[in-house]
């Protein structure tokens, strides 16, 4: 097994491009275990961690550029103000020693559907984008909706690196939940991250482990902003009526295709689904409402 | 935590004057601050010049006819030093623990997914690994006999072992089975007699031990031919009994040395890789280490038996318990373990610690192609206490009277006698450990205005803000038995030596016992200080050099090897007295040893020790048996077949998420006799271990199997509770001495994890008002979406 240590980023790729099969690694939370585990014997391990611009963020313009290896800590304790939606998403991951290691590149990476961070960053919006580059063609955006292809596949080349994701600084209320069968350290049964977009009048919602891969529940993202449009409640604040939320729970439900597993079964999964986005929902539009009366 | 300990009778032995660091007192364990520091050597640490890394090869298949073995490709393999199957074994092919029904190497065939079938010794653990995938292996697959039907119709389903090859009283697919007959029995007359009857099926699902540190030892060739074996077990002399055979080695030449135990739990009963590091370690010349990786572990030892239970109790409108009939299956998988004794605790423990005139039971456990079960922390009492619990619930609920008053209006006290017809002569106060955990004061309500959503259910995965939590209480009790029983002599043996080193005096015990993390080496040396009056005690490895201190299980360590010091070192004290009677005449009969002296009683001080021993030791061994017990009648279950029963209440105070199935248990109180605590402080830490390993058990733990085989060999998804599940627990301890029992005191590890899984289901039904009957209850379970 070859171990490439490559000190830039150039040379990242460049290692890339000659050993198109090297698995990258970071924190190593994940394809650490997968090794322990005789899941994968890479014919080439891509250590990335000297390339410290991966662990660097910044914010242009309303774009938070967030490093591929920015560790989860990191995100709780540094970008929980913009990416309050992922940086609950990060409470959730694993142990307070895998939050020090793991980063979003490595959930996006391995593109498995229960990886924590992937509802948080659909429901974050369309203008989502994982940051991309090959030795050979530069670099290149991939938005959020195209990224998750199948299940533990990602659009991504084999010759490229993830460098960053770069995701809108909230403009309103966002929210993460996850159902686990114990109360800490635990692999997501299933997940929902929701977010109110008021700028742009939308709402961004995110399905995790209930699916071949994460996806967005289309339709309950449509018919929330068209009740919130035709009443008029993102100028009013008015609180939303149970059948809407019960409406919205629905049709988040059926947006899931999820599969029986060990970690819980299909109806399960729909069930606690729409009790999640019910919930989220109402936190998030008690917490808009609130900031439109304050400011009224 | 709080913690409140209550005085029962004066023990004799808190008259004297005793070390704070003597029995009673709280000495830290030796080994705590380096296992918190990561700096303790456990048996997967070890290391030697030379030493090459073994490996098995393991069935994928949960039932398999062996139709090839082809290892060429991996001898082939630069680094490979040999590759065994079990024609390579030099002694008897077999070994068990009570019944000789295991391969050591599958022959012809694989009973169970996992089952190990050539081993594999190489240079580094990678070329063992890649020799592992080499071995070519041809199967004819079988469809696994997996369900009690299937077990119970072996002339449809075929047989696990061939009737031919039955080694034990089983039969059919039947490995053990025991009946039992109380009073006039369960019939319609009897039935007659109850004003309420409640019939319910219930489930229990495969708990596994999940201790920590995996399977690991390191075999050493000796030059006598004999093998040197370091290794994390739970009894040294017999995995030695059983290794030896197969060795082809008089018992002598196999040697064994404790090597640190990373838990146990009763999954160290059975031997893992003992016998293969060793046959590796013969073969090539080498040291040989094992280490089991994780998922390896799950497959290497044996696990908590399943079980499906059928219980009917009938009971007076004014709450009498008027008869009980239970039927329990347990699934012992493919090979016997400890099933036998398992089906002998369930049968005899399993209606609880209540007077019930009239009873029946019959328990069995089964052969399947299932992953092997055995030993397990609560041996056989588990699985029938959350039956019971249940049933002493809803007969509570059909009459219309409290739980606890039905439970107390029926405890057993001592003078009862068990559905055995062993009368219980010691304490039972099983009523007064319910009522103190009623009376303790129940946690502050949920506030709802100050939310912490990490003391709600789903914690910080942020899954309620207080929508649907419900808050539920419920409570229980059970019984255990302490050590082996039904006519077992599980003695154990000490040997202390007292001597002056570096101008004080010294005491050194040595025994065979294995500390798992019980502590049992901090109480061995406060036995030490307490019978020898002296400070200094070293504790000398566990090996086989010193006789058998039996099982580091069944809760009797304390009681078995912790009593055998006590009796070597009063040995040795009366061997110290006497000499200096010999050389000064004493003539007091109030003798003994305190603050490294002679002392009398009337006279003070006579002399230091170190002036009565000068250069001489005193090394004496002792051994310690409990009075004997029999074997339980056949059919009608009758005999006095337990050493000692131990007891144990709980109250569990729980929030539900009803609507999303998520349960946060907010506290759990345990009650327990202990007779006497010879250290207080590992006696509340092995009440809270059990509670919480019993908490596990009633919310997430369990080794899923389809179709025989083991779908979630990780801990990744088999779960076992952190601390955010772990809830405060406050522990009343209770001494009422036993006087058939050193010290008085009573085995303490098993209760708690037999009564405190009951009491979180019942508060999690008062939450839910669902029936729950299996456990571990899955959120699927509490929001119908199975």
């Amino acid at each position: 097994m070859e171990f490439l240590r490559p000190a830039t980023w150039d040379e990242a790729l460049a290692a890339k491009a000659e050993y198109p099969t090297a698995l990258p690694i970071s924190g190593g939370t994940d394809v650490m275990v997968e090794m322990n585990f005789d899941v994968h014997r890479p014919s080439a391990i891509l250590d990335l961690n000297r390339i410290t611009e991966l662990t660097e963020w910044e914010i242009t313009g309303d774009v938070v550029r967030l490093g591929a290896s920015v560790p989860y800590t990191r995100i709780i304790n540094e970008l929980s103000g913009p990416l309050p939606g992922l940086a609950l998403a990060a409470h959730t991951v694993g142990s307070p020693q895998i939050r020090n290691r793991g980063g979003v590149g490595g959930n996006l990476g391995g593109a498995s559907p229960a990886g924590d961070a992937h509802p948080a960053l659909l429901a974050a919006g369309r203008d989502v984008f994982v940051e991309v580059a090959s030795h050979a063609r530069g670099t290149r955006l991939i938005a959020i909706d195209d990224f998750y292809v199948g299940v533990k596949r990602n659009s991504m080349e084999q010759d490229e690196l993830i460098r960053r994701v770069h995701i809108p600084v909230a403009d309103g209320p966002q929210q993460f939940s996850k159902i686990g069968t114990r109360n800490a350290m635990v692999i997501a049964v299933c997940a929902f991250g929701f977010a109110l977009h008021p700028k742009n009048r939308t709402v961004g919602t995110g399905i995790g482990s209930a699916a071949p891969t994460p996806r967005r529940a289309v339709e309950a993202e449509e018919y929330l902003q068209g009740v919130l449009a035709e009443r008029g409640l993102w100028e009013s604040g008015d609180l939303l009526g149970a059948e809407v939320t019960q409406r919205f729970g629905e049709l988040v439900k059926a947006a899931a295709s999820p599969i029986d597993d060990v970690r819980g079964t299909a109806d399960y999964r729909r069930h606690s689904l729409a009790v999640m986005a019910r919930r989220t929902l109402t936190w998030t539009w008690n917490d808009y409402s609130k900031q439109i009366r304050s400011a009224a | 935590m709080s913690t409140r300990t209550i005085q029962g009778q004066k023990n004799l032995q808190d008259i004297r004057q005793a070390s704070k660091d003597g029995i009673g007192g709280s000495p830290l364990r030796p080994d705590g601050t380096l296992k918190v520091k990561g700096e303790f050597a456990y048996s997967s640490d070890m290391w030697h010049e030379d030493m090459l890394w073994g490996m098995a090869l393991r069935s994928p298949h949960p039932r398999a006819n062996i139709l090839s073995v082809d290892i060429s490709e991996a001898l082939k393999l630069p680094g490979v030093y040999a590759v065994l199957t079990h024609d390579d074994i030099p002694g008897s092919k077999f070994y068990g623990l009570e019944i000789q029904d295991q391969p050591a190497l599958a022959i012809d065939k694989v009973r169970y997914h996992g089952e190990a079938i050539a081993i594999v010794a190489a240079d580094h653990p990678e070329t063992a690994r890649r020799a592992v995938k080499k071995i070519k292996v041809e199967y004819e697959v079988l469809t696994p006999i997996v369900t009690e039907e299937q077990c119970l119709n072996p002339e449809v389903h075929g047989y696990v072992h061939e009737p031919h090859e039955y080694k034990s009283h089983g039969h059919g697919n039947i490995c053990h089975s025991q009946k039992l007959v109380h009073g006039g029995g369960v019939t319609d007359e009897i039935r007659a007699l109850a004003d309420v009857i409640v019939k319910s099926d219930y489930e229990v699902g495969m708990q596994d031990q999940a201790f920590l540190g995996p399977e690991s030892g390191l075999a050493v060739p000796a030059e006598d031919g004999g093998i040197d074996l370091y290794v994390a077990t739970q009894w040294l002399h017999v995995d030695r009994q059983q290794m030896a055979p197969v060795l082809g080695l008089p018992e002598e030449k196999v040697r064994l040395t404790l090597a640190g135990v990373g838990g146990a739990f009763g999954g160290r009963e059975d031997l893992s890789m003992q016998i293969h590091a060793s046959l590796l370690a013969q073969r090539t010349g080498k040291p040989v280490k094992i280490v089991y990786a994780r998922d390896e572990s799950f497959f290497g030892h044996v696990h908590r038996h399943p079980a499906k239970m059928t219980y009917e109790h009938g009971v007076t409108r004014d709450g009498k318990l008027v008869f009980a009939d239970a039927r329990i299956v347990l699934d012992g998988g493919a090979y016997a373990s400890a099933s036998p004794a398992v089906v002998g605790n369930a049968a005899s423990l399993g209606h609880g610690p209540y007077n019930i005139p009239n009873v029946r039971m019959e328990a069995i456990a089964l052969y399947s192609n299932n992953p092997s079960c055995g030993a397990m922390r609560g041996f056989g009492a588990v699985q029938a206490a959350f039956a019971y619990e249940s049933q002493m619930d809803k007969l509570a609920a059909a009459i219309g009277m409290d739980p606890v008053e039905l439970r107390q209006l029926n405890a057993m006290s001592e003078g009862d006698s068990m559905p055995t017809g062993q009368v219980i002569d010691s304490p039972a106060p099983v009523a007064e450990l319910l009522q103190r955990v009623k009376d303790m004061p129940l946690p502050p309500p949920l506030d709802l205005e100050n939310l912490d959503v990490r003391t709600l259910p789903g914690a910080l995965s942020n899954t309620s803000h207080g929508e649907g939590i419900v808050r539920g209480i419920g409570y229980s009790v059970g019984i255990k038995n302490v050590g082996f029983s039904e006519g077992f002599d599980d003695y154990s043996t000490a040997r202390v030596r007292l001597e002056v080193i570096g101008g004080e005096p010294v005491a050194m015990v040595h025994t065979a016992m294995a500390e798992v993390g019980q502590g049992g080496v901090t109480v061995h040396a406060q036995i030490a200080r307490t019978e020898l009056g002296v400070e200094q005690v070293t504790i000398h490895p566990a090996n086989t050099e010193v006789g058998s201190a039996g099982s580091t299980s069944a809760s009797r360590q304390t009681y078995m090897t912790g009593g055998a010091v006590k009796l070597a070192a009063e040995a040795v004290k009366q061997a110290v007295i006497e000499k200096g009677r010999r050389r000064y005449g004493w003539t007091q009969n109030d003798l003994t040893l305190a603050g490294g002296k002679v002392v009398s009683e009337s006279a003070g001080a006579l002399i230091p020790l170190v002036d009565l021993l000068g250069d001489e030791a005193i090394d004496l061994t002792r051994e310690h048996h409990h009075r004997p017990t029999v074997p339980f009648d056949k059919e009608t279950g009758q005999g006095f077949g337990h050493v000692q029963y131990t007891f144990c209440a709980n109250r569990a105070v729980v929030d539900v998420d009803v609507e999303l199935g998520l349960v946060k248990v907010v506290e759990l109180t345990a009650a327990q006799d202990v007779g006497k605590a010879l250290n207080p402080l590992s006696v509340i830490g092995q009440i809270q271990g059990g509670c919480t390993q019993a908490l596990g058990l009633a919310v997430m733990e369990e080794i899923i199997v389809r179709d025989g085989k083991v779908r979630n060999a990780s801990f990744t998804d088999y779960l076992i509770p952190t601390i955010l599940d772990t809830p405060p627990i406050p522990v009343d301890v209770l001494e009422l001495p036993d006087p058939n029992a050193p010290y008085g005191l009573r085995g303490v590890g098993e209760a708690p994890t037999v009564s405190a899984t009951p009491c979180i289901v019942a508060a999690i039904r008062q939450a839910t008002g669902k029936a729950l009957n299996r456990i571990p209850v899955r959120p699927e379970h509490i929001t119908g979406t199975l």
